[in-house]
């Protein structure tokens, strides 16, 4: 399902240096997989992702899914695949505060360029829990409920890959494993692959794959 | 969710910004439209208020000064000419053949300027005027909203007035009200009170929405009895005023002029002569010289008892044939000019000497009269359109007077002055909605360091960059549309409050719902504007790096 070949990402510092941050020569995700991604500060989680998101371009490699490779498609083919075939789950929930609940997860449906599904809407809040407080913004809403709201947004178009990158990082251990077992269920429901990024072993070792960024990628394991 | 929506909702989000951005627009746009509603009103006031007649006759000068005041009651009137003239232009009727100047005129009527009651012009005229004039673009007739139009005869509606409705709100006026006119201009200082006459209102004018509204309308014969309006005439011309014959016939040449000592002693030593001096010419000097043929004192005491009542009030005034023995009695004659209700003191200048006789029932002769500009209806028929190109080029021929075109005179004047004013007003209106343009545009931009996260997320919920673009344009046209909708019914609505006021200041009317089509304009033109200002703002959203961003937001 997701295919990632020879990816390689790095930054130009302000003194002209390259900043060699990618180098995945082999990656894959099967359909309705979930797997965890792990790895310490720096070792360019959030850039794998957002490379596997088509919110940057790799340098160099391809990025299949579903085997259509998004590094050649154009940017604007890029956000329209990604509003069809990726939901994406961030560590600081970014709901936008303006909208409420149901806006919020309204709103993932907009760009998707097909009508929003306000009954879909209504039913993933519902499923994770909120169907009380569809009507609520974010700044009412605890952190927990808030990810939540992220997720069913996230999920809202019915993507094949959910990224979620360190989506129990900013709350407590008993929330964490509502959204960990909240993330599982709702992919597994939906026959969506999950890639979850975390440096927390507690959440890892509750998934059959877990995969250490260190070891995929060369300009940390120096490979 | 549409992207208005989005747009409207980031909006909301900064509420007190977005609040003070959209009335620096409604403040800017108010005042466009204000000029605008303004400009049409007056533009529309102007161009309505020079209809209902073709041409104004008036003394040589400037064409405009001579509009202005006839018209709009504005700047000084600018000399007289003789009656005689306006004679020329009466049409002919049944015998009467008409003045040499009448062909293809419906209607001449006279107006005599220069007096003044409180801040109101007084306008001397015949009742014809508001009988055969209309006013405004659909021809509208004159109507009393209270009272009457005065008549011409008899002698007693001379001294009759009717009050346009902002003068006699202003100035307080009710019917059966009298008052003295003073001789001059509001607010001239030589101007002077003349107790001598007075004239009652028997009618206050329907609002018209013209400067007329803001006249006092006098009958003609009266005003010319008032003692300063008497022309003065030569000695050898002591008795010209008198002249049946004139009356009955000579509504002849433009050259005419008064004959000299025309008076018939022996047509007034006929009593059966005396019914016509209620109509024609008689001149005060010729009847001071009846007083020597010892009347009947019967008659004369009657007519003087007539003076002392209000006009009206008295049943001998009718039937008084002369004032044979005012001479004799001089007491009495002053006694009832003050019975007559002369109590006023003075408001402007100084008194008229009260010992000052007034006959008032005898009209002014014609060789003492004189008016100040004549208002010419001509036919609607083709005589009537090819005679006023013939009329006036015949008249700016001669020496004595000068024929203008109003409508004409007040297009030229918009189109002139008052349209450079309109762009000056309009260019200063516009910039400072340009200004308050930036000012959106400067409120967005801030916003958008702010709101480089909410751009990310909507990118990484697979907004494209165009997307994210266009959201922020709406925003910026969702913020000057609805400031923009605010300044007009802001503009409107202060002009509804302030109507009252402009009416009365100005005797313009404008009403609240008063639209100008230019108006209309200024939808597509903020649309323009808020696309212009808001596109550094959504150049900026658009060039967002989405992965920055979100990674700054962890």
């Amino acid at each position: 399902m997701l295919l990632v070949r020879d990816i390689r990402k790095s930054y130009r510092e302000p003194d002209g240096a390259v900043l060699p941050i990618l180098d995945v020569p082999h990656f894959s995700v099967a359909v309705g997989e979930q797997m965890v991604l792990m790895g310490r500060s720096g070792s360019g989680k959030t850039t794998l992702l957002h490379i596997l998101a088509g919110l940057s371009q790799p340098d160099a490699g391809s990025v299949e899914i579903d085997g259509l490779d998004i590094t050649q498609l154009p940017e604007a083919g890029r956000d329209r695949f990604r509003a069809a075939k990726i939901g994406y789950v961030f560590q600081t929930f970014n709901l936008l505060p303006g909208f409420s609940a149901l806006e919020n997860v309204l709103l993932g449906m907009t760009f998707c360029g097909r009508k929003p599904d306000a009954q879909r809407a209504k039913d993933l809040l519902g499923r994770v829990g909120l169907a009380n407080r569809m009507a609520h913004k974010p700044h009412m809403l605890s952190v927990g409920e808030q990810q939540r709201v992220a997720v069913a947004r996230a999920m809202a178009n019915k993507p094949r890959l959910l990224l979620a990158d360190e989506p129990t990082a900013n709350i407590d251990a008993h929330h964490q494993q509502i959204v960990v077992d909240l993330l599982r269920d709702t992919c597994r429901s939906e026959g969506v692959a999950l890639v979850l990024v975390t440096h927390v072993d507690d959440v890892a070792g509750q998934f059959d794959r877990v995969e250490k960024l260190e070891e995929l990628n060369r300009t940390v394991s120096g490979g | 969710m549409s992207l208005w929506k989005i747009a409207w909702r980031s909006i909301q989000q900064r509420g007190l910004s977005s609040f003070l951005t959209g009335l620096s627009m409604a403040l800017g746009v108010a005042l466009v439209a204000i000029v605008l509603v303004i400009h049409g009103v007056v533009s529309r006031s102007f161009s309505e208020a020079a209809q209902g007649y073709n041409l104004i006759v008036g003394a040589k000068g400037g064409k405009l000064q001579l509009v202005l005041n006839t018209v709009f009651h504005l700047s000084q009137p600018i000399e007289n000419i003789p009656y005689s003239y306006y004679e020329e232009l009466i049409p002919g009727e049944g015998a009467h053949k008409g003045g040499k100047l009448s062909r293809g005129v419906e209607v001449a009527i006279p107006f005599c300027l220069g007096d003044s009651f409180d801040e109101f012009r007084v306008v001397a005229t015949t009742p014809e005027f508001f009988e055969k004039l209309s006013y405004g673009s659909y021809g509208e007739r004159y109507k009393c909203a209270q009272g009457r139009f005065f008549k011409g005869q008899p002698w007693k509606e001379w001294y009759t007035a009717v009050v346009g409705s902002v003068a006699a709100r202003q100035a307080n006026m009710k019917l059966g009200q009298k008052f003295p006119i003073t001789h001059g201009l509001p607010h001239n200082v030589n101007a002077h009170a003349h107790d001598e006459v007075q004239f009652e209102v028997v009618g206050i004018l329907e609002p018209t929405g013209t400067p007329n509204d803001r006249a006092i309308f006098v009958n003609m014969e009266g005003f010319f009895k008032i003692p300063d309006h008497a022309k003065p005439v030569p000695k050898g011309d002591a008795h010209a005023g008198h002249d049946h014959d004139k009356d009955h016939d000579a509504h002849g040449a433009a050259d005419k002029q008064e004959p000299a000592a025309a008076h018939d002693h022996d047509k007034h030593a006929e009593p059966d002569k005396h019914e016509d001096h209620d109509k024609v010419g008689h001149g005060k000097d010729a009847h001071d010289a009846d007083k020597h043929d010892a009347h009947d004192k019967h008659d004369a005491h009657d007519k003087h008892d007539a003076a002392a009542m209000p006009p009206g009030d008295s049943p001998a005034a009718k039937t008084a044939p002369s004032d044979a023995n005012k001479h004799a009695e001089p007491d009495k004659v002053h006694d009832a000019d003050h019975e007559a209700g002369h109590d006023t003191g003075p408001e402007a200048g100084h008194h008229h000497d009260h010992h000052e006789k007034v006959d008032l029932d005898e009209p002014l002769p014609e060789n003492q009269r004189e008016v100040t500009a004549v208002l010419v209806l001509m036919k609607e028929n083709t005589e009537g359109l090819t005679y006023s190109q013939v009329l006036v080029r015949d008249i700016n021929k001669g020496n004595v007077a000068q024929a203008v075109f109003p409508t004409k005179e007040v297009t030229d004047l918009m189109q002139g002055m008052v349209g450079n004013l309109r762009l000056i007003l309009l260019v200063l209106a516009v910039l400072v909605v340009v200004v308050a343009g930036i000012g959106v545009m400067v409120s967005i931009y801030n916003s958008m360091s702010d709101r480089g996260r909410e751009i990310a997320i909507m990118r990484s919920l697979g907004a494209s960059r165009g997307t994210v673009m266009t959201v922020v344009l709406l925003e910026s046209i969702l913020l000057s549309l609805l400031g923009g909708v605010a300044g007009v019914v802001a503009a409107h609505g202060l002009i509804g409050a302030l109507e009252p006021w402009i009416v009365g200041q100005t005797g313009v009317s404008v009403g609240m719902f008063q639209f100008e089509m230019t108006e209309l304009i200024l939808i597509p033109g903020l649309i323009g504007l808020a696309a212009l200002v808001g596109y550094l703002p959504a150049l900026t959203a658009y060039r967002t790096d989405v992965a920055k961003a979100l990674s700054a937001s962890h």
